[in-house]
């Protein structure tokens, strides 16, 4: 799937011109509030009609301003999760889950109701009404019934943003699941750190209506710069790592990644899985030579291959690990006291406890094709 | 008590008369007012604010205005009268139907009143997820929209058929006042007032105006009550 956007569209005196192509598996449209995000998003749902330009998925066009090219929302066959869920409120879940397939073509109808139902794990809840669900189990079924109109693409707009931390806790593990196991592309929109990093195949990063940044999960999240001031401290290196074995004495798990191993808390994945790391920059210390009676588990060695000015007194530092970036946060004087420079070999050492649930989650398959 | 229940054909051709006008007038203002309702809500467009001040007319206007006005509309020789003679056989001076287009018409603005705030208090999000789903507008109208604004669209409704039943200058202006055709309950009423030895007559069709005005009454609120239950909106 290839989801190409080129936008021109002013509201006021707040302008969006995007232009950008994407093939990935969760596209994640990232920034502050007021970005753009939402709009750009609605744009490619059909909710708001663009002044000037053309939103196209594998070369079918939906909307196309210079040709006159304008696809209704209920012909796009786009789905949609909201930030509010927007349930129907005088249907179940399950009228709430059966609404959309009833409009779609019985030939284009791939997504199965017992399927979804299991996916989501929504089954003891088909009777209910909205009312009487959690935000996330309202949330859970909002995607479900988004999947069961079998869209073509699914956009999700801030699922997580109105949940607290247990919910998102409880709602992530079905997104991944939805992005590992179905083939539909996902376009999602946030503005956490933790949950692009996450998620993200690939990454958008919107700025004041403009495109900042665009590219691979892995490239974008070492760019300090371009995440929100308040989200600046969950900013680090994304390693996508595989589980070596588990430490069942200590509770640890140990982790291949091409920089070395690594040591986390107990995981509850089993050998051979994908594991996607978040190093947090500010997680990360630099030593000149390989210490010796340290606490700090993980030591791995590399160079130097940036350095760039941080926030206030910090300094940002890319060390290139056997070809994996791990990024640090240190003080300037640090820099100055170790004469830290390009190319200058160093260690990058990180506590095992400084991983936790928000920064170890299931990586993303390997895809075959491409 | 017997003189209490016993009815005498004509008063009951009235009860019954009246019941028909205003289960009619109710009945065939729904469409419209949906339509005007919804018009007004959402549309926007030049004279829309001459649109709500000719739709509630009715409600200012003297009803002996209002009933003179059909009269010269709808009468036989009226332009609307004569058209609807000609071309569908429609006859609606002194004859019930008349009085139920009388009641229909002073009900209107009350009906309409009440579903513009329902659809003015529908949550828009809901309908444009819906159009995400795959439903067109048409769609989403009659699965999201209607079914949101169902407590609304009672309420008008009952509002509408109380005001039939009471309905009394429009109508005795319009179509008169002819036993067992157009003599509604208020109108069988007034004439039991006017001549002597009529108050038995006038207080047993004043009671049942009451206890048909409170049956309506409670059973809008008994729907309207189980609707809200089952949709039980946060």
């Amino acid at each position: 799937m290839t989801l190409s956007v080129d936008i021109n569209h002013r509201l006021g005196d707040f302008a969006i011109e995007a232009n950008f192509e994407s093939a990935g598996r969760l596209t994640a449209l990232f920034g502050p509030s007021g970005s753009g995000k939402s709009t750009l998003i609605n744009l490619m749902a059909g909710l708001i009609r663009p002044q000037k330009g053309r939103i196209a998925i594998d070369g079918r066009v939906l909307v196309d301003t210079a040709a006159s090219v304008f696809v209704p929302m209920h012909k796009r066959r786009i789905g949609m999760v909201f930030q509010d869920a927007r349930l129907f409120p005088h249907m179940s879940v399950a009228g709430n889950l059966r609404y959309g397939r009833w409009f779609t073509p019985a030939t284009e109808r791939y997504a199965n109701i017992d399927a979804v139902v299991d996916l989501l794990g929504i089954g003891p809840l088909l009777d209910r009404r909205p009312a009487r669900l959690s935000g996330g189990e309202k949330q859970r079924v909002a995607i479900g019934r988004a999947l069961l109109a079998s869209p073509k693409l699914l956009l999700m707009d801030e699922p997580l943003a109105s949940l607290d931390e247990a919910r998102k806790a409880e709602i992530l593990p079905y997104i991944e699941r939805l992005r590992d196991e179905t083939k539909i592309p996902i376009v999602y929109v946030s503005h956490s750190v933790a949950e692009v990093a996450r998620l993200a195949s690939d990454v958008v990063v919107l700025s004041q209506g403009k495109v900042a940044a665009f590219g691979p999960t892995e490239a974008i999240m070492q760019r300090l710069d371009l995440l929100p001031a308040e989200e600046r401290g969950e900013g680090g290196a994304v390693l996508d790592t595989r589980v070596l074995r588990h430490d069942e004495a200590f509770g640890m798990t140990v982790l291949g990644s091409p920089a070395g191993d690594i040591r986390v808390p107990r995981l509850p994945r089993p050998a051979g899985a994908l594991v996607r790391l978040r190093i947090r920059a500010r997680d990360v210390m630099i030593a000149t030579e390989r210490p010796a009676g340290l606490s700090a588990l993980n030591i791995l060695a590399g160079t130097i291959a940036a350095v760039r000015p941080g926030v206030g007194p910090t300094v940002e530092i890319a060390i290139d690990c056997n070809g994996a970036i791990v990024l640090a946060r240190i003080t300037e004087q640090s820099k100055h006291t170790l004469r830290l420079a390009l190319g200058r070999k160093v260690f990058a050492v990180i506590k095992t406890v400084s991983f936790d649930s928000a920064t170890t989650a299931p990586g993303l398959p390997v895809e075959a094709d491409g | 008590m017997n003189w209490l229940l016993d009815l005498t054909p004509d008063e009951w051709n009235a009860v019954r008369l009246s019941i028909k006008v205003a289960t009619v007038a109710m009945i065939a203002s729904l469409p419209p007012g949906i339509l005007i309702a919804l018009v007004l809500a959402r549309g926007q467009f030049w004279g829309k604010t001459l649109l709500n001040g000719l739709v509630h007319l009715p409600l200012i206007l003297p009803p002996v205005v209002t009933g003179y006005l059909l009269l010269l509309t709808f009468g036989r020789r009226g332009p609307a009268g004569s058209f609807l003679v000609e071309h569908f056989g429609i006859v609606f001076s002194f004859r019930w139907t008349g009085a139920a287009l009388a009641c229909g018409v002073m009900g209107f603005p009350l009906m309409v009143r009440a579903i513009r705030l329902s659809i003015e208090a529908v949550d828009r999000k809901m309908e444009a997820a819906a159009g995400t789903l795959g439903a067109n507008p048409l769609w989403v109208f009659a699965t999201i929209t209607l079914p949101l604004i169902l407590p609304g669209l009672i309420a008008g409704a009952i509002l509408s058929f109380a005001k039939a039943m009471g309905e009394f200058g429009a109508t005795i202006t319009f179509v008169s006042n002819i036993p067992n055709e157009t003599q509604t309950l208020p109108s069988a009423i007034y004439t039991f007032t006017q001549v002597p030895g009529g108050d038995a007559g006038a207080l047993r069709l004043t009671l049942i105006s009451i206890v048909i005005s409170m049956v309506a009454l409670v059973a809008s609120e008994v729907l309207a009550r189980r609707i809200g239950r089952r949709m039980d909106i946060e």
